[in-house]
């Protein structure tokens, strides 16, 4: 449905791309740039949050639609829309980019011109994922999300950011050759390219060979970016040497377009394949969850420890969307009554929990991982290393710091009264009632994250005495030389803390955001039961 | 205006070539001098008009009507006029940015211009030609114009290199065609494509079994396949490919890896699709088997490369593999939106803008710092950010990101084989674009990752760069909004497939 408001996800979406263009055409000096950087990722996000009002949860389903033709050669035109799954995540991308903008501004001296374009070339195709809802239109913006973040880490990244970028390139690149397959074959099998089309028109429907071909393949390309294991090994190589706002966005935006892309597309596209294959997608999820978190305790670098606890966190997202798939359709479902002697409903209302809790946790792993890497910028900015053993004490040195840290870092663990509690608390009730064994075995993840953030980072980097010996140069924010740590400067404050309050906000009071969830999880529920 | 009318384009090079031949003999203008430019003008002139008279056949003759003949031997078709237009948009692109440097390095300008436009022409009859002597003189035309301009820089070894290297291969590849040629002509009685194709149907008929003089067919194709194999450089006769691009002038390399291997695509696909109808089980485990070797080949053999010219002729080998995909996956029966010869056709064009492009800018650095090597790219964002910019464009587009037209050209090639349920052949495809990205991107990090890089900032020549500015726009239009190329291609492609018998 065409409404008014449907221009909106256009601006919202073409935004970003006219700011790239301004900051190559008018960027004529660097601090120019820089705040014209920053006004211009305002809109989107005052956009974002104009959809978060505006979208009708009474009536539910895609809004804002917007068609236009393309190449209708090929039946592929221009189709945008937002959901309740979606308008949540264009708000987080929004958010973190202008965060990432605004705390760029302040680092970045180096090659202003082409970073702030890159940046908002990095928006404008992540938007373009979360709105796009024609497979071509789906996978131009996922391909091209790929460049500029190559150019950040190899730019402006550490020391041996040629390799990593070139290793992120070309494992996301290989995954998403897969995934084209797979909707060529969905597009010869439906005649088009448009994703509702499709899913409604159920290709390959009775036929699992086919059906869990294409399955794959566009596992293979979501797999990649979420990324899950065994395929996340660019990830801690890419988020090391990534510069920080380059990590922010890489993980708290990027790895979102796998999963997203598993829920807007494999579950309701694919629901047979999904149910057959759904125990591997739980499997997957939950060895992520243990292995990313006993990874996370070896670590010695930092950095590299939150990039291994993304990969144990997007688990408990593979974990929660394997266990709705479980029971997605009537006889899957029907078996499941079955075999745990609940009532259908019972069951459904656990798919859609695992649902939510997969959503929530891609909402929340954005916000407190983001933080947690604009945090390890921080401090790396000051000690020029991130070598854990180097640090200690740092709690009575730098308390503001402390206090930013020990919150985002308890979030992260699942402390109740911040946002990442619900999350699991979601994912693991859902995922219990459907797949136990492999839900109890993913909780072990819950213990060991408890130890990496509490041992590791906590008692490591700020308790205990000060030693002057183990770190000697350090310098302030802005590079100068510095007698020892100093704390955070005001816009580092200001990044900071609409992160902080959000954690906060969710975790008290998550109703708001989860009933954009709830929404599209039920729909998504409803849609595959009602197919035949 | 009849026959004559129909071989516009062919004429005007014609004319073209004998023109600034006798000019040539009357005005010698040494080298280095202004005035040597001004038959690259001349050259530019006519291939410009050339193009006009293809583009102005490619809208007059209507999709419906059906195929024109010209002479009994050339057939006018949108097919043929599109890979016409095509080839020439690539000759007029070469020709702009290499005047300045084939003028710096040799004083027979005439001479050199009056066979680019001899291989243009040898290339538009070849486009054109059904039948099969014409074809064997057009591609005979076009080796030997090819063979002296790639050995063009005679004091240069390693242009006279190129040269006798090309011309060893390219002598044998011919005696094989011409000996699969004589077998065809032998079975059939006949040299029109049609009529062989006409002759075989009616051998084999409805039956799969291949009896009698049908047999003949088979070697034939392969003997042919080797011929014109050799000018695609499909693997395995392209060891020439990379010491000729390598040592040729590079507006030559640039030619003899976009606009001649069009050519030889054209003839590929007008002689398996009509002439072959009847053998397609047989060709198309062929030609798949071809296009896996040529793609794996050139893109290993591209990783190990430190001349980005090099690295260049490789993987214009490597993209040879990918085009022959589309020619694999052809359905000459009910052709759909996205067939295999839409896909054959969609790539050329594409990468015909892009890898001129990326030659362009070989040529853009060896005239300002004299060197190919990938360390002279180290830091180009620097000295020479457009340059580097459009360097980008290109790469990514060879390596088949979307918003530039090498997406849409794997896209459709991909999709034509996934169409035809060859999974086992997209997949290995699949590999090999992950493959590639590594030297493509090997060339981007150069570029980008550090400011270092030794020198001034490069001063690229003007036409040069108005040159790199068109591959530039072209790749990204095809990328952004392929429209109005699918609808080309389209109409192209329907009417080669209405006259399969």
């Amino acid at each position: 449905m065409e409404s008014p408001d449907s221009i909106v996800l256009t601006i919202l979406l073409f935004w970003p791309l006219v700011a790239a263009l301004l900051v190559i055409l008018l960027g004529r000096s660097d601090s120019l740039i820089k705040k014209g950087s920053i006004w211009a990722s305002l809109l989107p996000l005052g956009l974002s949050i104009y959809l978060l009002f505006a979208y009708d949860s009474n009536t539910g389903g895609l809004q804002f639609e917007q068609f236009a033709e393309w190449i209708p050669q090929l039946n592929a035109g221009y189709h945008i829309g937002a959901d309740g799954l979606s308008i949540p995540l264009i708000f987080l991308t929004a958010l973190l980019s202008t965060l990432s903008i605004y705390y760029s501004a302040g680092v970045i001296n180096e090659r202003v011109k082409e970073y702030f374009f890159l940046m908002h070339l990095l928006e404008f195709s992540m938007l373009g994922v979360f709105l796009a809802l024609d497979y071509v239109l789906f996978y131009v913006f996922w391909e091209i999300s790929l460049v500029p973040m190559y150019f950040l880490i190899g730019i402006w990244g550490g020391a041996n950011r040629g390799y990593a970028a070139t290793k992120f390139f070309i494992y996301t690149l290989v995954g998403s050759v897969a995934m084209l397959l797979a909707i060529l074959g969905v597009y010869f099998a439906t005649g088009t390219f448009d994703i509702v089309e499709a899913a409604a028109a159920q290709p390959f429907a009775g036929n699992l060979t086919l059906a869990s071909l294409a399955f794959w393949g566009f596992f293979f390309g979501f797999a990649f970016k979420v990324p899950s294991f065994p395929f996340h090994t660019w990830l801690p190589d890419a988020h090391t040497e990534a510069p920080t706002a380059g990590s922010v966005i890489l993980a708290g935006v990027l790895l979102k377009l796998g999963a997203y892309g598993m829920l807007r597309i494999m579950l309701p596209s694919f629901p047979e394949a999904s149910v057959y294959w759904a125990t591997w997608l739980v499997g997957l999820g939950a060895i992520a969850i243990v292995y990313g978190a006993f990874v996370c305790v070896a670590q010695t670098d930092l950095k590299r420890l939150i990039a291994y606890s993304s990969v144990s966190h997007m688990g408990y997202v593979m974990l929660g969307i394997g266990a709705a798939a479980a029971v997605m359709t009537p006889d899957a479902l029907a078996s499941a009554v079955n075999r745990f002697g609940l009532s259908a409903e019972a069951i459904q209302d656990s798919a859609a929990m695992a649902l939510n809790g997969a959503a929530l946790q891609m909402f929340n792993h954005g916000i407190i991982t983001g933080a947690l890497f604009f945090l390890v910028g921080i401090i790396y900015e000051r000690a020029h290393t991130r070598d854990l053993a180097r640090f200690g004490g740092l709690a009575t040195k730098t308390p503001h710091f402390y206090g930013l840290m020990l919150t985002a870092a308890f979030a992260s663990l699942g402390l109740p009264g911040l946002a990442g509690f619900w999350a699991e608390l979601f994912t693991f009730r859902g995922a219990f009632a459907i797949m136990p064994y492999w839900a109890a075995f993913g909780t072990i993840g819950i213990v060991i994250t408890a130890v990496y953030i509490l041992y590791r980072i906590i008692q490591n980097v700020f308790l205990g005495e000060y030693d002057p010996s183990k770190l000697t140069h350090w310098t302030t924010a802005q590079g100068e030389h510095a007698d020892g740590p100093t704390d955070m400067v005001g816009f580092e404050k200001v990044t900071m803390w609409p992160l902080i309050a959000a954690m906060f906000l969710i975790g008290i009071y998550p109703t708001p955001l989860v009933k954009y969830f709830n929404q599209s999880a039920r729909e998504l529920l409803a849609f595959v039961q009602n197919l035949i | 205006m009849g026959d004559i009318g129909y071989l516009a384009p062919e004429i005007i090079l014609l004319i073209g070539g004998l023109f600034i031949f006798c000019l040539d003999l009357a005005y010698d203008p040494g080298v280095g001098k202004k005035s040597g430019l001004s038959y690259m003008a001349l050259s530019a002139l006519f291939l410009t008009a050339a193009l006009v008279a293809a583009v102005l056949q490619l809208n007059i003759s209507d999709p419906e009507a059906g195929p024109k003949v010209a002479f009994s031997m050339m057939t006018i078709d949108n097919f043929g006029s599109f890979i016409k237009v095509t080839i020439f948009s690539g000759m007029i692109l070469t020709t702009i940015a290499g005047g300045r440097y084939m003028n710096r390095r040799s004083g027979n300008q005439g001479e050199f211009w009056t066979f680019f436009l001899m291989v243009s022409l040898a290339m538009s009859i070849a486009a054109s030609a059904n039948n099969l002597v014409l074809i064997y003189l057009a591609i005979e035309f076009l080796s030997i114009t090819s063979y002296m301009l790639a050995g063009f820089l005679r004091e240069n070894r390693r242009s006279n290199e190129a040269g006798l290297k090309y011309f060893l291969y390219g002598s044998i590849a011919s005696a094989v065609m011409l000996y699969g040629i004589s077998l065809l002509y032998g079975a059939t009685g006949s040299l029109y494509l049609h009529d062989i194709a006409a002759a075989f149907s009616e051998i084999i008929g409805e039956s799969t079994e291949i009896s009698g003089l049908a047999f003949a067919g088979l070697p034939a194709m392969l003997l042919i396949l080797a011929g014109l194999g050799f000018k695609a450089s499909l693997a395995p006769f392209y060891q020439w490919a990379p010491d000729t691009y390598d040592g040729s002038p590079t507006p030559v390399a640039t030619y003899l890896s976009t606009a001649s291997k069009a050519a030889a695509f054209a003839v590929l696909a007008r002689f398996f699709i009509v002439a072959m109808a009847s053998f397609q089980v047989n060709w198309v485990p062929v030609l798949a088997a071809f296009s896996i070797i040529t793609m794996t080949m050139g893109n290993l053999a591209a990783l190990r490369q430190n001349s980005v010219k090099r690295m260049l002729a490789y993987s214009s080998v490597a993209q040879a593999g990918y085009i022959l995909m589309g020619l694999v996956a052809v359905t000459s029966n009910s052709p759909s939106a996205m067939d295999g010869l839409n896909g054959v056709l969609l790539y050329l064009f594409a990468y015909l803008f892009t890898n001129v492009g990326a030659f362009l800018v070989v040529m853009a650095l060896e005239e300002t710092v004299n060197s190919t090597h990938i360390s002279a790219y180290r830091g180009l964002i620097k000295r020479a950010p457009w340059l580097a910019v459009m360097f980008t464009v290109f790469l990514l587009s060879l390596t088949g990101i979307p918003l530039t037209g090498g997406f849409f050209g794997k896209f459709y090639v991909f999709g034509a084989a996934i169409q035809r349920q060859y999974f086992w052949l997209a997949g290995i495809g699949m590999i090999n674009a992950g493959l590639a990205a590594f030297y493509y991107l090997r060339v981007v990090r150069e570029m980008f990752f550090t400011q270092e890089g030794e020198g001034e900032v490069l001063d690229v020549p003007m036409a040069l760069q108005t040159s790199l500015l068109i591959c530039t726009v072209a790749t990204i239009w095809i990328g952004v909004y392929p429209s109005a190329v699918l609808e080309w291609v389209s109409n192209a492609s329907v009417q080669l497939l209405s006259v399969v018998p």
